[in-house]
């Protein structure tokens, strides 16, 4: 578990990036927190500059959509999903459980 | 409909089979590429892919598995020799045809060459990875010289690679303010500092003369001006044309591309046309356009693809034109349609710390966005355009 920041700290459609193995980028979709891998299927953008749109990310180069919740790109051309990852907040504090580093997750 | 033919395998072709499978289109699909390769990304040619931070295995549109579950039959390092539409098949450079009721016209362009310089080393053309890989491994020999004729975002980005890799170059251009028509005075203004600032050498408003040779080898550009440009590369980025040929004799309506109604469907309602190759009609402008730009055909091939399918324009292109260029570590975004007389306004961050959005407005209304390392803001603003613009 990383301890990212307080979640006053994100202002709604706003996010924060913060490097674990790969650059992580946490989002706050109206109140709700999401965290993905930051940089996008294509390689070449990072999502935490993405205009955020409900629960998707816009890439902000190729306009394809990411649904922060499964990591899945809603159009073409299909790419693999980007990684999505546990956030927990705890008083105040928003807490990101970084996927295939813990245990629980395969 | 049994079978679907699409000619042409990078981006717009691919996309346009991969649209044609999610809408229900179950039967024989050949893709047919004059490349060997499976479609792969081009964008990253100028830039990432000479520098050497990407390699060829970056560079796929897609996983294999997403290849694989297109279900197509892939005629790679083939290419289309003609259109019969009467009977709707095409005909391979092997002497095959392949017999189908619809075709997807994806065959793109070609860059411009100039006259007489076939054969001479060090002279290069960009838009093939086969392309990118000569003039990567001329720009690792020694350390050479370079020259690159033309600055739009082909010779732009090169150029900006090419002082990435820490070599002389020259950017030659016939206009005085490369993309002042596109951008506007002050923003192409901005574009040419960056070079100049990054070590470009300018030669704008200079026409090419001569390309010098020692028989055999491109040794430097001679221009109208009277300067001669020492050169061991020369980069040749003058535009494109639409890869069309080909369909001489096919009874298309052809122009500059294949002539498209607002719904990529072509003069033969059993053949459409999308990408760089599309000269598709747009009601808001009342003219046809082609636009050479990667998201344009994607939307395009959404809304070919079900046009072809239902054999009638059911769909229109609805999309913005938008480009995106990366030069000098700035990412520089651009929507709209300008028009010179735009009134142009700073609405976001300041132009001297190149991080900003402009509006450019026509009687009231936003009608296009520039942003420089501003993708959030621009991805906002790009939604308003169409609207009436909000005052700064």
């Amino acid at each position: 578990m990383i301890a990212v920041c307080r979640t006053d700290e994100i202002a709604t459609g706003e996010s924060v990036k913060f490097d674990a193995d790969v650059p992580i980028a946490v989002f706050n979709a109206d109140g709700e927190f999401y965290a993905v891998d930051d940089t996008c299927s294509h390689q070449d953008a990072s999502l935490s500059d993405g205009f955020l749109e409900g629960c998707y990310v816009e890439c902000p180069l190729h306009a394809a959509l990411f649904d922060l919740r499964t990591g899945m790109p809603s159009c073409l051309p299909a790419k693999r999903p980007i990684r999505t990852h546990m956030v927990s907040v705890e008083d105040g504090w928003i807490y990101v459980n970084v996927a295939g580093q813990s245990e629980e997750v395969a | 409909m049994d079978t679907i033919a699409v000619v042409g395998a990078s981006l717009a072709g691919f996309s346009t089979a991969q649209q044609l499978r999610a809408i229900g289109f179950d039967g024989r699909l050949v893709l047919i590429g004059s490349e060997a390769q499976l479609p792969y990304d081009r964008p990253p040619l100028s830039k990432g892919f000479l520098t050497g931070e990407l390699t060829a295995d970056d560079l796929p549109l897609a996983e294999q598995t997403d290849f694989d579950e297109l279900a197509a039959e892939w005629e790679l390092g083939r290419t289309a020799v003609a259109l019969r539409p009467e009977q709707a098949a095409v005909e391979l450079d092997d002497g095959r045809t392949i017999e189908a009721d619809g075709v997807v016209v994806a065959t793109g362009a070609s860059p411009r060459s100039l006259p007489g310089t076939e054969g001479i080393a060090g002279i290069h053309l960009l838009r093939s990875l086969a392309d990118a890989e000569r003039l990567r491994a001329d720009l690792s020999t020694g350390s050479p010289r370079v020259a690159i004729i033309g600055a739009g975002f082909i010779g732009a980005e090169v150029a900006a690679s090419c002082r990435t890799l820490g070599l002389d170059t020259t950017l030659i251009d016939t206009t005085e303010l490369p993309l002042a028509g596109l951008l506007g005075d002050e923003f192409a203004g901005v574009c040419a500092r960056m070079h100049t600032e990054h070590g470009v050498q300018l030669r704008y408003g200079a026409k090419v003369s001569e390309l010098r040779t020692d028989g055999s080898r491109v040794t430097g550009v001679a221009l109208s001006t009277g300067e001669l440009i020492d050169a061991d590369v020369v980069l040749v980025g003058i535009g494109v044309a639409p890869n069309i040929d080909w369909l001489a004799g096919s009874g298309l309506a052809l122009g500059d591309g294949v002539l498209c109604d607002s719904g990529c469907v072509t003069s033969n309602p059993a053949v459409v046309a999308v990408g760089d190759v599309a000269n598709v009609y747009r009601p808001d402008r009342g003219t046809r356009a082609r636009t050479e730009h990667w998201t344009s055909a994607t939307q395009q091939a959404a809304t070919a693809a079900g046009n072809l399918l239902l054999s009638n324009t059911t769909q229109e292109v609805q999309s913005v034109p938008y480009f995106w260029s990366d030069q000098h570590g700035v990412r520089i975004q651009f929507a709209g349609t300008p028009q010179p007389a735009d009134e142009i306004t700073v609405v976001d961050g300041a132009v001297d710390d190149r991080r900003f959005v402009a509006n450019y407005v026509r009687d009231g209304q936003l009608v296009a966005v520039l942003a420089l390392n501003n993708p959030r803001a621009f991805a906002r603003a790009r939604r308003a355009i169409g609207r009436p613009a909000v005052a700064a």
